[in-house]
């Protein structure tokens, strides 16, 4: 019996070394590129860089189809949302990348707007430095995270999403497509339709942000 | 008689609600539309724009002249040179400093490289865009030649905040001469490539010809300025209009066509890429030694080198950047709206100065965003596959249209 | 080919005055334009005074943009400015309009103004983002919505008392929640 079990044993460790190694070999990418870092990505799959030689050329721009999502350029407070979700779409296993300093950590742009950083709410796999990277770098991250492939490793397997993330119109921040209204129709109508929160409810509006509790003197200190 | 077009449009209930974007990739990163469609027909469309909100202008009234330099690479990262000589001149005219000769010239060849790079990335992806995957691959090497030599000038590929208020960052390396040559040969030939590919190409001229046509009156009141509303026989350019630069020395013609459709869109970008060529030749003839830097004590940075080195330097670099009301440049309390001609049309500046160190309000007339509102009005009536083919003329770069 | 022309200037100024002489609460002649100051009930007539004028013919609509001029450190008559930048295409130069607006009172009714949008085509996104980003009211603005931040957005962030890091909107997300090391999921 011991004898079975240790072949058994060691099948599936050789099959789980071949699946490793045929993803690792295969990533698809899922390049999500919003600014500068994005042309430094399409630089990076064109001629002189070819990331196919990496096995990563076949950009998917439907997530349910790739396993790398490669988030490059700066993602705003109206972005945040769509990339959860795109993030969401995307199977098991699945690896991130961020791309560049805004990505990674707002880079220079400290305001309003811009979410400091995508960690904070998706798992990232591989960060890149640089502003933008260059080609070389962002190959470095492909490696990086194919070799965490390879020993089938992946940020998302430590993280459990919550039910927000499953679901993002649960999200404070989430437009249904039904809001989305053509310009005739008056604004008014079309916000009753949709099942954003109207805007008579009182107190904070979003509620559990990690800076939402401090006044607004206090921010400008910030 | 049996007619589609009748049995779509007695169907009223055969309306579909089709939703593209933010991120798809015909939409260029991150805009979104939202159409109504019959068939292949779009009945209404809308726009919705946003997801790179970055905040620019409001930054801009927290960092000092010379940073905002650094943020105004982010606008349109297509052609970071542009914005940061356009910002350096506004903030110049604000002050009322001179430059020196070789800055303007050098201002000059740069600003034309960059249109080149931007326009040969747009050329490239909107055939990419029709389906000819080939031609990307063909500008991109193109591209990459032209990275080198920013890289070589300003020390970065794509986000070179090379301009400074009174000057540049440095100065030219030694060979730049000869790179340059080598460039503006081999891109010549890639404009002639692409010539050659489609504007016979009966599958390109089908998807292109008379798709997205703007009158001139619409151009004029939809504010569309470079390219596209070149395309439409409006003819301004800022560099004819009122000569920066040393554009008033150089010999170059204004490429006009008055179709207005897509197809003149794309013969104009590849015709300014011919014209680009050419001012890059004679202003390169035209560079000569000397200081690259105004030498005015209050507005203009010192040479960076000698802040290593010499003790003047260095207080004066000081005084120029340390955070403050008296320090850094302090323009006199007014406002000032100043152009220059972009590879997408007017990049505006609007400063409104209140003396300090840092502007009171920076305005950016960002050309994609007075450009882009067409598209909606295009669009309805047009058919599903158009969409495609006029974004991609519009060149839309979504930095600068969200800001 | 649109060429610039300086000796305009001095026409357009003679041509405004005369007709707006004692509403202008400012004109200023700068390098390529003219700058007018008015009133913010002035301000539609004025463009389209600029307009439809034959002599004049600004057709080209070329910016608008909003300005706060809180605590600014010169005396302006209103808080808020929307400056419109026209050219004309007969005439060759460029002028500016700059309407001054009334802040609004003890949280009643907003800063409005009138909107342009019948005149130029290209006003209707530009005053979407005054009214995003500054909360000016444009009245008879075929769509007034916000066009860069969300929907649902509240406050205006280019104004000069909205702080620069905001109000924590752009923490407000879900978050995942890392698995403690025991009960992680084993292949």
């Amino acid at each position: 019996m011991g004898v079975v079990n240790s072949l058994n044993d060691v099948i599936t460790t050789k099959l789980a070394f071949a699946i490793n190694w045929g993803r690792a070999n295969s990533m698809w990418p899922m390049p999500f590129g919003t600014a500068c870092c994005g042309i430094e990505m399409m630089a990076t799959f064109m001629s002189k860089y070819d990331a196919s030689r990496f096995g990563s050329e076949v950009l998917k721009f439907s997530p349910r189809q790739s396993d790398l999502l490669i988030v490059s350029g700066r993602i705003s407070l109206k972005m945040m949302p769509v990339l959860q979700r795109i993030w969401e779409q995307m199977p098991e296993p699945k690896w991130c990348i961020s791309m560049g300093a805004c990505a990674s950590s707002g880079g220079v742009f400290d305001n309003y707007t811009i979410v400091q950083g995508v960690d904070q709410f998706i798992p990232v796999d591989a960060y890149m430095p640089g502003c933008p990277p260059r080609p070389e770098a962002f190959i470095e991250a492909l490696m990086t995270v194919q070799e965490k492939a390879r020993r089938g490793q992946a940020k998302s397997s430590e993280y459990v999403s919550n039910d927000d993330a499953r679901d993002p119109s649960l999200s404070p921040l989430y437009r249904s497509p039904d809001a989305f209204h053509f310009s005739p129709t008056p604004p008014n109508k079309a916000q009753a339709a949709s099942n954003v929160p109207s805007n008579t409810e009182k107190g904070p509006r979003f509620e559990g942000g990690p800076m939402s509790n401090l006044s607004p003197e206090a921010m400008e200190k910030v | 008689m049996y007619s589609y077009e009748q049995e779509v449009t007695e169907q009223t209930d055969n309306v579909v609600h089709m939703n593209v974007g933010p991120s798809h990739p015909a939409m260029h990163g991150t805009l979104r539309v939202k159409m109504e469609v019959q068939g292949e027909r779009i009945l209404r469309a809308d726009q919705e724009i946003g997801f790179l909100h970055t905040g620019f202008e409001k930054l801009g009234e927290h960092r000092t002249y010379n940073q905002f330099i650094t943020l105004s690479d982010r606008l349109n990262y297509f052609s970071p040179l542009n914005n940061n000589i356009g910002f350096a001149l506004a903030v110049e005219e604000l002050i009322g400093l001179e430059t020196p000769r070789r800055c303007h010239v050098i201002r000059t060849i740069l600003s034309e490289m960059s249109r080149l790079a931007d326009h040969s990335l747009c050329v490239g992806a909107m055939a990419m865009d029709l389906g000819a995957f080939t031609s990307i691959l063909w500008t991109f090497v193109e591209r990459e030649k032209l990275y080198d030599v920013f890289e070589a000038v300003t020390g970065t590929r794509l986000t070179t905040s090379y301009a400074r208020v009174g000057g540049l960052a440095f100065d030219l390396p030694a060979d730049f001469e000869k790179r340059v040559t080598a460039i503006l040969d081999s891109m010549e030939k890639t404009v002639d490539k692409l010539r050659g590919s489609f504007y016979k190409n009966r599958i390109f001229l089908d998807r292109v010809e008379g798709v997205g046509v703007i009158s001139k009156e619409d151009a004029l009141s939809y504010g569309i300025t470079g390219p596209m509303a070149r395309a439409s026989g409006v003819e301004y350019d800022l560099r004819k209009f009122k000569p920066y630069l040393i554009y008033d020395e150089l010999d170059f013609d204004v490429p006009t066509y008055s179709e207005g459709d897509c197809l003149a869109r794309y013969k104009v970008r590849l015709d300014e890429m011919d014209q680009s060529i050419r001012l890059v030749r004679q202003a390169m003839k035209r560079l000569e030694p000397g200081p690259i830097s105004a030498q005015d004590q209050k507005h203009a940075l010192p040479d960076k080198l000698s802040t290593y080195t010499d003790m003047e330097s260095l207080i004066h670099h000081f005084k120029m950047v340390m955070p403050g009301p008296d320090h850094g440049i302090n323009p006199p309390v007014t406002d000032l709206y100043s152009a220059t001609e972009s590879p997408n049309g007017e990049l505006g500046w609007h400063l409104v100065s209140d003396g300090g160190s840092n502007p009171w309000r920076v305005r950016v007339r960002p050309p994609s965003f007075i450009n882009y509102p067409i598209f909606g009005k295009l669009m309805e009536g047009a058919m599903l596959a158009d969409v495609v083919a006029m974004l991609a003329s519009f060149n839309v770069i979504a930095g600068e249209l969200d800001r | 080919m649109l060429v610039y022309r300086k000796e305009n200037l001095s026409t357009l100024a003679a041509k405004v005055e005369g007709a707006f002489g004692d509403r202008l609460l400012g004109k200023e002649e700068k390098t390529l334009y003219v700058q007018f100051s008015v009133k913010a009930a002035d301000a539609k007539s004025l463009i389209r005074f600029l307009k439809d004028s034959p002599e004049l013919g600004f057709t080209y609509f070329i910016d608008c943009c909003g300005v706060d001029y809180l605590k600014y450190p010169r005396p302006m008559p209103e808080r808020f400015a929307v400056v419109t930048t026209l050219l004309s295409p007969a005439l060759g130069v460029k002028v500016q309009v700059r309407a001054f607006v009334p802040a609004s009172g003890n949280g009643s009714a907003p800063a409005r103004i009138d909107s342009n949008a019948d005149l130029f085509a290209g006003a209707n996104w530009t005053e979407r983002e005054i009214f995003d980003l500054y909360g000016i009211e444009f009245t008879g603005h075929p769509d007034m919505r916000r066009i860069l931040m969300p929907d649902d957005y509240e406050g205006h962030p280019l104004r000069k008392d909205y702080p620069l890091r905001g109000r924590g909107e752009r923490g407000a997300f879900p978050v995942y929640h890392a698995i403690p090391a025991d009960q992680a999921p084993k292949d």
